[in-house]
């Protein structure tokens, strides 16, 4: 098990009444891949909110290396290496595929004064947005404009802006949500490729992708945690089976 | 695509010749109007950068005009010609400064809220002249010679010589122009354009948004400077009025009718606004009906503004196709 | 100063502040529930007062002119809705400013082709025109009294509105989920134009109530629209609680702004935006 990079300590977020969060906890290390399963409801959404930066907590830590920073905008954790991809396709619509990793890239080296020089002509940012379009699998779809890109394709992109970032956390929300099987199995392939030098964190409903690639599993259910450990334990636990409906498993999106 | 840049470059260098030696052919009266008119767009084309290419819509953006207009006329001397050495700088880092502080103020809000205090704090502004006797209150103030320029003994330009201010102007246009076109080819301009695009994503993707907002509001305010100088410099004189909403709303409008986010539209615009005031008030004394009948059709029949009827005439012209 | 004068002066922002909220309540209220930003709605002030005006002129009596005058404010208000500002909630938000910028423009103009550019006054009724004795020197107006006393009668009126009726309950849930309130079978174009002409009533009745105080002249829309602004930005979009709260402080800082600092008066009021937008830039409150 590599360094404890990510861990959440407590954390809870109310919404008026309703707490979405309680009491969460979950460690992330780095070559770890941590799936956050759970009925709908269950404030997985939230929890990667929380840990993102999107929503500030109620209550509770976030920890990145040792430091606490639970009051970091959502900016400032990026630029400090985590990196998150949204459930809801959240791409820049009119430019390429190219330029949507292209700028993703250009976060790393903004250059913000070196006003006379095109943005286009940096390599560095060239080859780092031609490298992540390529581990997404989009190489070929380079100078589509993203709009135009089919739905799975999108979420390719989705995948590939963040990976453009370098990031050494990645937080990604349901990423094969609204994937053919092919594509889903691109994801997972690459997941598995990602997880060894990144420490992941993997919200998704599907089942067989989840106890493929985790080496561990988180199960949330109504905004806490219900039991967290390997795969093989969670397959067998019975307080999982029966919060996912008295013992079978819950559908697939 | 290509054969459309190639289009709007020539027709780019048509305008810079017809702009160049129009002075030569014109009448006075003519030519005056055309400094007008390429002194709005450039007024114009500093919003548009914030408008059309960032997606903040500023409805105080005659504060920074009249700043630097306010700024030329506090700083030159009472019976001497001022020197531009002098007086522009002056006067664009105070729009700047201006843009500046406010900005620190307005990009905090978003949406309908920023709307509605950049016109706030452009009112602000506007009652500070209005009721101080800073700028020589409601009446408003006058510099008696037009800033000039000087090496050493020799006067090389003075503003006060319509051929001279005509090309001042005219050089301003196009290095506005071109700086902005350079700007927004910039890794800070792709920047703004991604704020633009889908500001949440720039966020999480790690840009510090609201620098990159402030840098442009900045910018913006600056370029608007330029053009208020410019306009001081023109009439000599100096009222409240040139940063009232009127002018905040006349600005925003000549952005709109060109067509938002092409930077040429906004020179379109411009001269579409200024062409209309004139001959609107030449009708009739209620000419602000018309110009408001105007805004409303051209919101409600032409949503991309003057820019995208060419579009719409090429495409009834070649006839379906092609995304222009 | 001494407390007769304090008196009056909070008397006076009271006042000031329950006026300022009429006028801002119809415009959080068109932006909460229908999107809509609507520069133009300082302009139905400004109908409302040369309504008074006109009406008073030719029926002799204030309170006649005021009834004729809601009712065909919320005539027009139906009709716009209907004919120009339904046509607006799609649009985006820039669209709306330029669209309904042109408005106030064709509105000023049609105001100074029917009733002229020049200044008026509105006589006050016999039966307000009083004053009540504060002190040995000082008094104040009855009429004003009677204007803030309005102005509250109608802010519990419309709280009721919005909190106890069923269409109350339509225009809160229209604005969050339109589609879904038009999906149970309620005419949700109707709850809107009512909505618009309530809106367009609220700012033309408070014009038609100040009229006699304020005088009525061209340019007193858009003072007061920006000072619109100012309330609902403080107070939070959507928010008519917020918009009492926000002009009841702005009615504050504005007429103990004047005896304080006179030579800058007309700047408190953005000072007070200043402060709050550093502290909630999003609004004191928000929503409805």
């Amino acid at each position: 098990m590599g360094e404890l990079v990510l861990a959440a300590r407590g954390l809870s977020r109310q919404f008026g009444g309703l707490a979405a969060n309680k009491d969460v906890s979950l460690d992330m290390h780095r070559g770890e891949l941590h799936a956050v399963l759970g009925p709908n409801g269950a404030g997985k959404s939230t929890l990667i909110n929380l840990l993102s930066g999107d929503l500030p907590p109620s209550g509770g830590q976030i920890l990145y290396r040792g430091q606490d920073i639970s009051s970091w905008s959502p900016d400032r954790r990026s630029r400090a290496g985590i990196g998150r991809s949204y459930q809801r396709t959240n791409i820049f619509p009119a430019f390429t595929a190219f330029e949507n990793c292209r700028l993703a890239a250009q976060s790393r080296a903004p250059r913000a004064l070196h006003v006379f020089s095109r943005a286009q002509n940096y390599d560095d940012l060239r080859s780092a947005a031609d490298r992540a379009l390529e581990q997404a699998g989009l190489a070929s779809r380079r100078d589509v404009v993203a709009a135009t890109l089919s739905h799975g394709e999108q979420r390719q992109l989705e995948i590939a802006m963040v990976l453009a970032t370098a990031p050494s956390v990645l937080l990604l929300d349901e990423p094969l949500a609204g994937m053919g099987s092919e594509e889903s199995q691109l994801m997972v392939s690459l997941l598995q490729k990602l997880s060894v030098d990144h420490a992941i964190l993997l919200v998704e409903h599907d089942m067989d992708a989840v106890f493929a690639v985790a080496d561990v599993i988180t199960v949330m259910v109504t905004g806490q945690v219900l039991e967290s450990g390997p795969p093989d334990q969670i397959r067998s636990s019975l307080a999982v089976q029966e919060a996912y409906l008295g013992g079978g498993e819950p559908d697939d999106e | 695509m290509s054969s459309a840049i190639k289009t709007s470059r020539s027709a780019l260098l048509a305008t810079l010749l017809v702009l160049s030696i129009f002075p030569l052919f014109g009448s006075d009266y003519y030519s005056e109007l055309l400094t007008k008119i390429m002194i709005m767009a450039i007024f114009a084309m500093s919003l548009d950068l914030l408008v059309g290419f960032t997606g903040l819509v500023s409805f105080g953006h005659a504060a920074f005009f009249g700043i630097a207009a306010y700024a030329v006329v506090l700083v030159s001397p009472q019976y001497d010609p001022a020197s531009l050495w002098l007086v522009l700088p002056a006067a664009v880092l105070a729009a700047a400064v201006a843009a500046f502080v406010i900005g620190l103020f307005v990009l905090r809000t978003k949406g309908i809220y920023f709307i509605m205090v950049t016109l706030a704090f452009a009112q602000m502004i506007y009652f500070v002249f209005h009721d101080s006797p800073l700028g020589g209150g409601s009446d408003g103030v006058f510099i008696n010679f037009k800033p000039e320029l000087r090496i050493g003994e020799t006067q090389l330009l003075d503003l006060g010589n319509a051929a001279h201010f005509y090309y001042i102007v005219l050089l301003l246009l196009v290095a506005t122009y071109v700086f902005l076109r350079i700007l927004l080819r910039s890794p800070l301009g792709h920047a703004l354009a991604g704020i633009k695009s889908n500001e949440h994503r720039m966020l999480s993707l790690g840009f510090p948004v609201f620098l990159y907002k402030l840098a442009g509001f900045v910018i913006a305010g600056a370029l608007a400077g330029v053009a208020g100088f410019l306009s001081a410099c023109q009439f000599g004189f100096v009222t409240p009025e040139i940063l009232s909403w009127h002018q905040s709303g006349n600005v925003l409008l000549m952005v709109i009718l060109g067509g938002i986010g092409t930077l040429n539209g906004a020179a379109i615009g411009a001269f579409a606004f200024v062409v209309l005031q004139e001959v609107f008030s030449a009708l009739t004394k209620h000419w602000q009906f018309l110009m408001g009948t105007v805004i409303v059709l051209v919101v409600m029949l032409l949503p991309g503004g003057l820019a995208s009827l060419t579009q719409r005439v090429r495409r009834l012209l070649v006839g379906g196709g092609s995304n222009g | 100063m001494d407390l007769t004068t304090f008196l009056i002066q909070l008397l006076n922002a009271l006042q000031y502040g329950l006026l300022l909220f009429l006028v801002a309540s119809g415009l959080t209220l068109i932006f909460g529930i229908m999107g809509i930003i609507n520069l133009a709605h300082g302009s139905f002030y400004m109908m409302g007062a040369y309504m008074a005006f006109a009406l008073t002129s030719a029926t002799g009596n204030l309170f006649v002119a005021i009834l004729l005058g809601i009712v065909l404010s919320a005539l027009i208000g139906f009709l716009l809705e209907w004919g120009l500002f339904s046509r607006l909630y799609k649009r985006d938000h820039l669209d709306q400013v330029l669209l309904t910028y042109g408005l106030i423009l064709m509105f000023e103009e049609i105001r100074s082709m029917i009733v002229g550019d020049d200044v008026h006054g509105v006589r006050i009724p016999e039966i307000l025109s009083a004053s009540i004795q504060l002190s040995e020197t000082l008094s104040y107006p009855v009429y004003r009294l009677f204007m803030s006393a309005v102005c509250i009668v109608l802010a519990v009126l419309m709280y009721w509105l919005i909190r106890h009726t069923r269409l109350g309950m339509m225009i809160r849930a229209g604005s969050s989920n339109r589609e879904m309130v038009q999906s149970l079978g309620i005419n949700i174009d109707l709850i809107y134009r009512l909505v618009f002409a309530l809106g367009v009533t609220l700012a033309a009745f408070a014009g038609m109530l100040a009229a006699p105080v304020s005088s009525v002249y061209p340019g007193m829309g858009n003072q007061v629209l920006i000072i619109c602004f100012v309330v609902v930005v403080i107070g939070g979009v959507g928010s008519v609680w917020g918009a009492l709260v926000a002009a009841l402080l702005i009615g504050l800082a504005d007429t103990f702004g004047k005896v304080i600092i006179p030579d800058f008066a007309g700047l408190t009021v953005y000072l007070l935006m200043a402060v709050v937008l550093l502290w909630r830039p999003e609004g004191i409150f928000r929503r409805i």
